[in-house]
């Protein structure tokens, strides 16, 4: 076979050592560091969680007592988390390494667009640690609210530091996306055609489109409130004429896609595992791709429905409730086309399985709360409550996580060439799944009771609540480091992983290279004509 | 701050002898292990809470006939029980009911949800009106219908709480408002954006410089309602409490009276050169650390 003769020359005329890494303009190696930048941000951000949670575990102040550190660890973990390792693994990790070999093309269009890319990553993931490190830190939430986030109410350069940190964030993100398009565009082997492309590589074509165009309006949004704290303009400072909604509007334009960006990966891998283990084709092909598009689409006009109590007029909110309820209509049918791929399947209950399994619940429980919130007339009891955190946890965070560690252990023979422990790899799901849930789901009861978001200490009477959650974070930290552990594992000692360890229902061209993927893959075009085998 | 200690004797006056007659004024708080909403206790509030009702209904359903169908999936279609797999994958009748019911149901929900959302925006005949403010990082409340009535209300420390005061909620001076009333309420800033929240009235509503936001409610019973700032101000965020006192419409007036006595001679309204000093003072400091 073509590819085989293709590991054989490996060394020819590859780089080694730090330059292979440091100056890569190979999509697996890149992808191989952005998943370990995920990794390493993973454990910064989850380890403030821990912190939150182990505050929060009873009524008083624990460990905590500098309330703007407080503030800074929430700040944090928001910030990590969603840009620092929910899109570089999805995006940088995953869809590096896969998109060109799920489409059978050599390489990313643009390989050293992708170097930079990268590398903007990593100098991002530095400013923004250097930003928790000066001063006061930035003690404003992820969403940079001024005035608070004002030069009058953050006076030292950790605002300015984190700014910078998103700057080069979304630098990076629109540069990969615009080399995410022009691959699947350009780079789809002979008969790939669009209608054909695996739904992972659509998902990560309508992320490409939200990238780029929601992150030049926060590209916008972060110089304007640069430039209000440092060279005296007033764009939200409402005594020099500015006004603090508008920052709100443009930074939920970016926003609410942003969730979509975190989410849709997910659906994509999701739908290539549920496909591979049920042993069937994607139900409903079509509906699933264009389901993606539409949530896309919608996705870009709906973003005032976080800012319901800003005192937004009430026709602009009947707008917006309206708008936001449509999301649930795209999102239902790829949940039923989940369950309709699976149905008169023969279900191999493998790892990768059970975390897209764990992802459908999850994904329906945030999902049902989601339509809750869609609501106006709802969020004068659910804004800014612990809800509203069980929500957007359960809907995107975990659910991104879940598809992470499903993608991974899915994946990672192809990336390895190592096969994981089944049984322990259960055991860390169960235990993760168990932990998540016992931390997440009491949280919608203190937000119901009234507990609002992002304070270091609470009424007695939410007490109780909390001390499950922190129980339920426990867990999860047990979970986490069994992942560390199995991942380690595998790297170690695991078998040695065939091409196609997963068998018949694993029908994408990533499973007909050897596992682990040679260097250079498709250097011989591989020709699809007839045989493509989404459609 | 000064004023905290003078203003020990008002809470009293307003919290507890303007409740006289019964033991203690009814707090409307959450209770521990509480699960769900805390009884609403007005108009906007019981009609809010119907229509979560309606879909907190449809949501369960959703969850659930999602689970039973994942739950029969995880038993009937197992390697083992379903060796062959079948190879359907379109069924246009199936995915045609799929995209229309949930557009259906979403009608269901919208139609009472933006009827709501009108009620509950603002009451085009108010009784009275009053002015809250944030501050970083406490309330001041002012009641432009009853002269020169203007306080601040700070968070009472834990160690000075009396017996029955709960923690991180009783504040020196509560808001003190007429039950079964309508009330404006007009909402701005003097810093960063606030929210000013009372879960069991379900009143949320931001408070941000350079506006005014409008709101309202009618408490249904007397008693004392407790809330939070729900948008998060700073460093002390989660320590400026607020608290309602509602009392019958006698009470009210007693309580203006004595009011405008006593707040009138705390004069809240700062004196403009005591201000500049203070900030003249604090650049000094500025720089002294800058140094």
């Amino acid at each position: 076979m073509a590819y085989g003769a293709a590991e054989h020359h490996d060394d020819h005329h590859n780089p080694t050592g730090w330059r292979r890494w440091m100056m890569s303009t190979n999509h697996k190696d890149i992808g191989t560091m952005y998943l370990i930048i995920a990794m390493i941000a993973s454990l910064i951000g989850g380890a403030m969680s821990w912190y939150i949670r182990l505050e929060l575990a009873e009524p008083g102040i624990q460990y905590i007592d500098d309330f703007q550190f407080y503030n800074v660890l929430v700040t944090a973990h928001g910030f990590l988390m969603v840009f620092f390792v929910v899109m570089p693994a999805m995006i940088g990790g995953f869809g590096n390494w896969f998109v060109p070999l799920m489409i059978g093309a050599p390489d990313m269009a643009f390989p050293r667009l992708n170097n930079i890319s990268l590398w903007l990553t990593a100098a991002a993931l530095i400013m923004l640690v250097l930003a928790g490190l000066t001063g006061g830190g930035p003690g404003t939430g992820w969403t940079v609210y001024p005035p608070l986030s004002s030069i009058d109410f953050h006076p030292d350069a950790a605002v300015d530091f984190a700014i910078l940190s998103l700057h080069l964030a979304g630098a990076a993100s629109i540069l990969g996306a615009i080399n995410f398009i022009v691959t699947i565009f350009n780079m789809r082997a002979p008969g790939m055609t669009i209608h054909r492309m695996p739904l992972f590589v659509w998902a990560i074509l309508v992320t490409a489109f939200l990238l780029l165009l929601a992150l030049p309006v926060l590209a916008g949004a972060l110089t304007m409130l640069l430039t209000d704290r440092n060279f005296g303009t007033n764009f939200f400072n409402v005594a020099g004429g500015g006004d603090p909604l508008l920052w709100q509007h443009l930074f939920w334009f970016f926003g609410h896609p942003e969730v979509y960006i975190i989410i849709i990966p997910a659906f994509g891998i999701v739908s290539q595992i549920v496909s591979t283990f049920s042993n069937k084709p994607v139900f409903g092909y079509l509906g699933m791709a264009y389901a993606m598009s539409a949530i896309g689409v919608v996705g870009f006009v709906v973003w005032a429905h976080h800012m319901f109590m800003t005192g937004l007029g009430a026709d602009a909110r009947a707008y917006f409730t309206a708008a936001t309820m449509v999301i649930a209509v795209p999102t239902g049918v790829k949940i039923f086309s989940w369950l309709a791929t699976m149905w008169g399947g023969s279900i191999d209950f493998k790892a990768p399985m059970l975390w897209a399994f764990g992802f459908i619940f999850l994904f329906v429980v945030g999902g049902v709360t989601g339509v809750a919130l869609a609501n106006a007339g709802l969020d004068y009891v659910f804004h800014d409550t612990y809800f509203v955190v069980a929500h957007f946890h359960y809907v995107m965070a975990i659910a991104a996580i879940f598809a992470m560690f499903g993608g991974f252990l899915y994946w990672l023979p192809k990336m390895s060439g190592k096969m994981y422990h089944e049984g322990f790899a259960q055991l860390q799901f169960w235990v993760f799944f168990i932990g998540v849930n016992v931390l997440f789901f009491p949280q919608h009861f203190s937000g119901m009771a009234g507990m609002p978001r992002r304070i270091p200490d609470y009424p007695d009477a939410y007490y109780g609540w909390n001390f499950v959650s922190s129980i339920g974070a426990a867990i999860t930290v047990v979970g986490t480091f069994m992942f560390f552990v199995l991942v380690w594992q595998a790297l170690r000692s695991g078998a040695k992983a065939e091409a196609n360890p997963w068998g018949e229902g694993a029908t994408t061209l990533e499973w007909q290279v050897p596992s682990p993927a040679p260097f250079h893959t498709f250097e011989d075009q591989p020709d699809m004509t007839g045989k493509a085998p989404a459609e | 701050m000064i004023k905290r200690f003078a203003l020990f004797a008002i809470t009293a006056m307003t919290g507890l002898a303007v409740a006289a007659g019964e033991a203690l004024a009814q707090q409307y708080r959450s209770e521990p292990w509480q699960m769900w909403f805390q009884t609403p206790r007005s108009p906007s509030a019981e009609r809010i809470n119907e229509f979560h009702n309606l879909v907190f209904f449809v949501e369960a359903a959703i969850v659930i006939f999602v689970l039973a169908l994942m739950a029969y999936i995880t038993i009937r279609f197992t390697k083992k029980r379903n060796p062959v797999p079948s190879k359907t994958t379109h069924n246009t009748l199936l995915e045609v009911i799929w995209t229309g019911v949930p557009i259906l149901i979403l009608v269901v929900i919208a139609v009472p949800s933006l009827k709501l959302l009108y009620y509950v925006d603002a009451h085009p005949d108010p009784d009275m009106t009053i002015k809250v403010i944030g501050n970083q990082w406490y309330w001041s409340y002012e009641y432009p219908d009853h002269g020169e009535i203007a306080f601040d209300s700070i968070l009472i420390p834990e160690e000075d709480l009396q017996p029955g005061q709960p923690r991180l909620l009783t504040v020196d001076n509560p808001l003190v408002v007429p039950a079964n009333t309508n009330i404006r309420v007009l909402q701005t800033s003097n810093d960063v954006i606030h929210n000013w929240a009372v879960p069991a009235l379900m009143l949320k509503l931001d408070n941000t410089p350079g506006r005014v936001n409008e709101t309202w409610f009618n408490i249904k019973d007397e008693g004392t309602y407790y809330g939070m700032c729900s948008e998060l101000c700073g460093v002390n965020h989660g320590f400026m409490p607020i608290q309602v006192e509602a009392v019958s419409q006698a009470e009210f007036e007693a309580w203006v009276t004595r009011a405008q006595e006593q707040f009138a001679e705390n004069g809240d309204i700062p004196d403009i050169y005591a201000v500049l000093e203070e900030i003249e003072n604090n650049d000094n400091r500025l720089a002294q650390l800058a140094e």
